[in-house]
């Protein structure tokens, strides 16, 4: 009795280290690569440097960076989830069971799915929002800076409850989307569903806040003179992104409630009996989950955007066109959810409906895809990192977008839907896409944040490995696809045919994961080699035509030391020419700037939000409140903290700018 | 040189003979109507999209070799960002594409529509079909049988299923005779085939249900009428009963069930199947008459 009260549900079994030899090995991993971290920390005395300058910080670009580090290692592990998925399915034929039972490896796609989208590509975008957004639009940071160290802190507790599984407990084992009845309290009785529950929604509501965040610093923080046709495009892709996040992530937050009400109360919203209805989950957690993909992928679209006009040192062909073709995509894609489910049975003009809705979003992607081609046309070309992962976006999104139209067809669906066509497909989009071109956006603007280049030989090698191995990885998944290869499967028959192809599809994971081992060389090598690979001119890619590119890099802390006043579409561009023309820069008059102060509040408020998602999962009812009453707390004490801001002296200011001006930085 | 030409003929012959062996491509090699529409259509779709994709994907190419940045022979015009002529054809040329599938896309979902009873002279047989932890249970209600993991259907015959599912959620496909539809618990879907050629397709759940779910796949045999009606007699003579109390015993979760028949259903098994998440919970397995009854499967709904 006494145990139920302070463990709630936890008991020997939920440590599956203990008698799980695999999990044990990984345990051991873990506490040792974390004792390695702590230990170099401790003995370089960094405690007080990271608490000061990272946990507290509400500086938009560390907040940033934080995201970055958040979304690789997320990567790492969500890759380390795909390897064993593909390395079950290349031996699991025939007689062999493979390695993985269902039980571990339910959990191991589960898991795959929730990460990449929720803990990898999330973090990775809101990062490069962080990175970007404030400087491309000449502020000094977002509108609300405690809220994006809030949104940030709430994301990584999140990616924490879900490690967290790994070694206690387990996490679900219903797919990435956990559809019921499976989902159920009867059908799931264990923790996993409810680890999955809670890391969604504690992250959910960072990104709801981030999105209100950079909506608001959008609408409300542009440098004077930037109307909205004179943002750039990634700008409005963000903008876009963030309509969808705030109008799509309160239906997953309520979607999810709902069924946590199913799981913990016994209500009836999705359960088979009693009046439930799982097609009204499906139908909801869709509403959210189709717009999400448009969240993703509008602000990779407006990364290609800056990038190609960069490297190809032209400007952005059609820029009016790109900003319709984003808007009509952001209003479409609320009307299309439906295709996600034809073989639910609604009937053909339903069908029909959401399937013309689909195709019709082909047609303002295909728009943007032409422009980005007729931006190369009479431009000068710089095959630099950033613009190859651009090219091989442009290729391989052609060809997942056929696919996807493909699918929009309600008969064709009817015959490869939740088949491995479909997950080759979404890989073909959201790699090819999202991944693709986060990693061209991160690439593009590290040298604004850090001050120095990546390394392009060790990114050259990335990307062809990263690229190549796409292809061998996922285009046999289209194959057995149409051999009728249906997707999570733990084991197949040999008659099936489908062996070789899953053979050649776990090389492909192998070339992708060097890929990734070539990308985390190239941080190392490219931070050991900083001082060599300087970047001081501010324009790293010497293309820039937008604001960001105005300023030193890496960016001080106050970004802009005077606000600039812009009156055209590429003021950066302009400067350069009127410079080139000959025209003298006039001399800046620096005055006091207004900065935000650091708190340790956004990070308080998560780590009890954590404490309550935990109880709530292990049914701990003290650490509930405990949970609870620390988040409020924290919420008044800030409400009455009034030493919030400072000013930066002019003297300060003038200072830091001629140290620039010397390279001293 | 001459050897990396070699690899470049090379590697496509092996992967398109890879792909041709055996002729496994079920979703190609469709053996009834509504399969071969379906094939159909995706063929025909893939050609008209790829009208504009491979010319993209070349241009794209194209374009960035021949403005390569060392190519100084190449015009450069920096400033050039608008040109109406080429961003009307940029909208044009999708928007085109765009209406001819629509209209294709309209009409194959009505034509193909799963709920469309096949036209055909020949009656059509029903089957119900109940998707449980985890193995199919195909009813022949005319014919009072019932089998498990496995359907067997007269050639050039039109079959309706009628479906749900006393489990999680499934969905019943046979890619050579059909696409999929759902089976879900407390409703009924459907969904019309035939076979036109005899011989055994593989048949699939492919929707994730738990941890058997890997094995949820049955044969189904198009057979001669006469072959049918043979196997019916086989079936019709097995000893095995479906009584709801046998019925209840299938609910529970078993893996890797064998292929069994049964011989005399228990009236209106499928709709009470369905029905029975509409209703009061029963207190007991046994109703007052002294009658098994439906169990809800598990003490905790």
């Amino acid at each position: 009795m006494f145990e139920k009260l302070l463990f709630g549900n936890l008991n020997y079994e939920a440590f599956p280290f203990l008698y799980n030899p695999i999990i044990t090995g990984a345990t051991i991993f873990t506490i040792l690569v974390g004792l390695i971290i702590l230990g170099v920390v401790t003995y370089n005395k960094l405690w007080v440097y990271i608490w000061k300058e990272w946990i507290t910080t509400i500086d938009h670009k560390k907040i940033g960076v934080m995201y970055m580090i958040l979304a690789f290692i997320m990567l790492f592990r969500g890759f380390c989830d795909a390897a064993l998925m593909r390395s079950q399915q290349a031996i699991a034929v025939g007689h062999s069971a493979g390695y993985l039972p269902p039980e571990h490896y339910d959990q191991i796609f589960t898991a795959h799915g929730v990460i990449m989208i929720f803990f990898m590509a999330m973090p990775f975008m809101f990062g490069l929002f962080n990175l970007a957004v404030p400087l491309q639009i000449g502020a000094r940071d977002v509108a609300y800076p405690y809220l994006n160290s809030l949104s940030f802190w709430l994301t990584a507790v999140g990616a924490g409850l879900v490690m967290i599984s790994l070694y206690v407990g387990e996490f679900a084992k219903t797919g990435w989307l956990a559809y019921p009845p499976l989902s159920g309290i009867v059908y799931s009785p264990g923790v996993g569903v409810d680890y999955y529950i809670w890391a969604v929604q504690i992250s959910g509501v960072g990104s709801l806040l981030s999105g209100i965040n950079f909506l608001v610093t959008i609408f409300k923080m542009r440098a004077p003179g930037m109307t909205l046709f004179k943002m750039p495009v990634f700008i409005w892709t963000v903008l876009c992104s963030c309509v969808l996040i705030i109008l799509a992530f309160p239906v997953l937050t309520a979607t999810l409630a709902l069924l946590f009400l199913d799981r913990f109360f016994g209500m009836h919203f999705f359960t088979m009996a009693f009046g439930g209805n799982a097609m009204m989950y499906i139908n909801l957690i869709w509403i959210w989950g189709h717009p999400e993909v448009y969240i993703l992928v509008l602000p990779a679209f407006g990364v290609f955007s800056e990038v190609v006009a960069n490297f190809c040192r032209k400007a952005l062909f059609g820029y009016h066109t790109m900003v319709w073709a984003t808007l009509s995509i952001t209003v479409l894609s609320f009307v299309v959810w439906l295709h996600h489910f034809f073989t639910m049975g609604a009937g053909a003009n339903v069908n029909a409906f959401f399937g013309i809705a689909t195709m019709i979003i082909a047609i303002p992607t295909g728009v943007k895809v032409f422009n980005w081609i007729f931006t190369m046309h009479h431009g000068r070309v710089h095959f630099a990192t950033p613009m190859l992962w651009t090219m091989g976006f442009i290729t391989t999104f052609a060809i997942g977008g056929m696919t996807g139209v493909l699918m929009s067809i309600p008969p064709v669906d009817f015959q490869v839907h939740n088949s491995l066509f479909l997950v080759a497909h979404f890989h073909n989009v959201i790699i090819g896409g999202v991944v693709f071109g986060y990693f061209a956006g991160f690439i593009y603007w590290f040298p604004k944040i850090f001050g120095y280049k990546l390394d392009e030989k060790l990114g050259k090698f990335a990307f062809w490995f990263w690229l190549v191995g796409f292809y061998v990885a996922f285009m046999p998944l289209y194959v057995v696809g149409l051999m009728g290869m249906t997707r999570r499967l733990n084991h197949y028959g040999e008659a099936t045919g489908w062996h070789p192809y899953l053979v050649v599809a776990a090389g492909g994971a192998v070339l992708i994961g060097i890929g990734i081992f070539f990308q985390f060389l190239q941080f190392y090598v490219s931070y050991k080699n900083r001082v060599k690979n300087r970047e001081q001119t501010g324009d790293a890619w010497e293309g820039g035509r937008t604001l960001e590119w105005s300023i030193p890099s890496p960016a001080p802390f106050y970004n802009f030391a005077v606000i600039p006043s812009v009156d055209t579409l590429y003021p950066f561009w302009q400067q350069k020419q009127k410079i080139a023309a000959g025209e003298k820069p006039v001399a800046p008059h620096y005055q006091d700037i207004h900065m935000p102060k650091n708190t340790a509040t956004g990070f308080w408020i998560a780590m009890f939000g954590g404490c309550v998602c935990f109880g709530l999962i292990w049914h701990i009812y003290w650490l509930i409140a405990v949970g609870l009453i620390g988040v409020f707390a924290a919420t008044i004490m800030r409400t009455f903290d009034t030493k919030i801001d400072y000013y930066v002296k002019a003297d300060e200011v003038t200072r830091t700018e001629n140290s620039y001006l010397k390279g001293a930085v | 040189m001459n050897k990396l030409k070699n690899l470049f003929f090379i590697v496509p012959a092996i992967g398109l003979a890879l792909l041709l062996s055996g002729c496994k491509l079920a979703i190609l090699d469709p053996q009834g109507p509504i399969a071969a529409g379906e094939k159909q259509l995706l063929i025909d779709a893939t050609l008209l999209m790829l009208i504009i994709v491979i010319p993209v994907i070349l241009i794209s190419w194209g374009f960035a070799w021949r403005y390569r940045a060392s190519n100084k022979k190449a015009t450069y015009r920096p400033d050039e960002a608008h040109n109406n002529i080429i961003e009307f054809f940029c909208w044009l040329v999708p928007c085109i594409i765009i209406i001819v599938l629509g209209i294709m896309t309209w009409r194959s979902s009505h034509e193909l529509d799963p709920y469309k009873p096949l036209d055909s002279k020949v009656p059509p047989i029903t089957i119900q079909v109940i998707s449980l932890n985890w193995k199919w249970l195909f009813i022949y209600p005319d014919q009072h049988i019932a089998t498990i993991n496995f359907l067997q259907i007269p050639v050039n015959t039109p079959i309706q299923f009628l479906i749900t599912s006393d489990a999680p959620m499934n969905s019943l496909e046979i890619p050579q005779l059909a696409g999929q539809i759902y089976a879900m618990g407390g409703m009924q879907t459907k969904l019309h085939i035939m076979g036109n050629t005899v011989g055994d397709y593989m048949g699939l759940s492919t929707n994730l249900s738990g941890a058997g779910f890997s094995d949820m796949n049955f044969v189904v045999r198009v057979s001669t009428q006469a072959q049918f009606d043979q196997w019916i007699k086989t079936a019709q003579s097995a000893p095995n009963k479906l009584t709801v109390g046998v019925y209840n015993k299938l609910t529970e979760p078993t893996m890797k069930d064998p292929v069994r028949y049964f011989s005399d259903i228990a009236p209106n098994l499928f709709h009470d199947v369905i029905m029975k998440f509409m209703m009061p919970i029963p207190a007991l397995d046994v109703a007052n008459d002294g009658t098994e009854v439906l169990k809800l499967g598990h003490k905790n709904v």
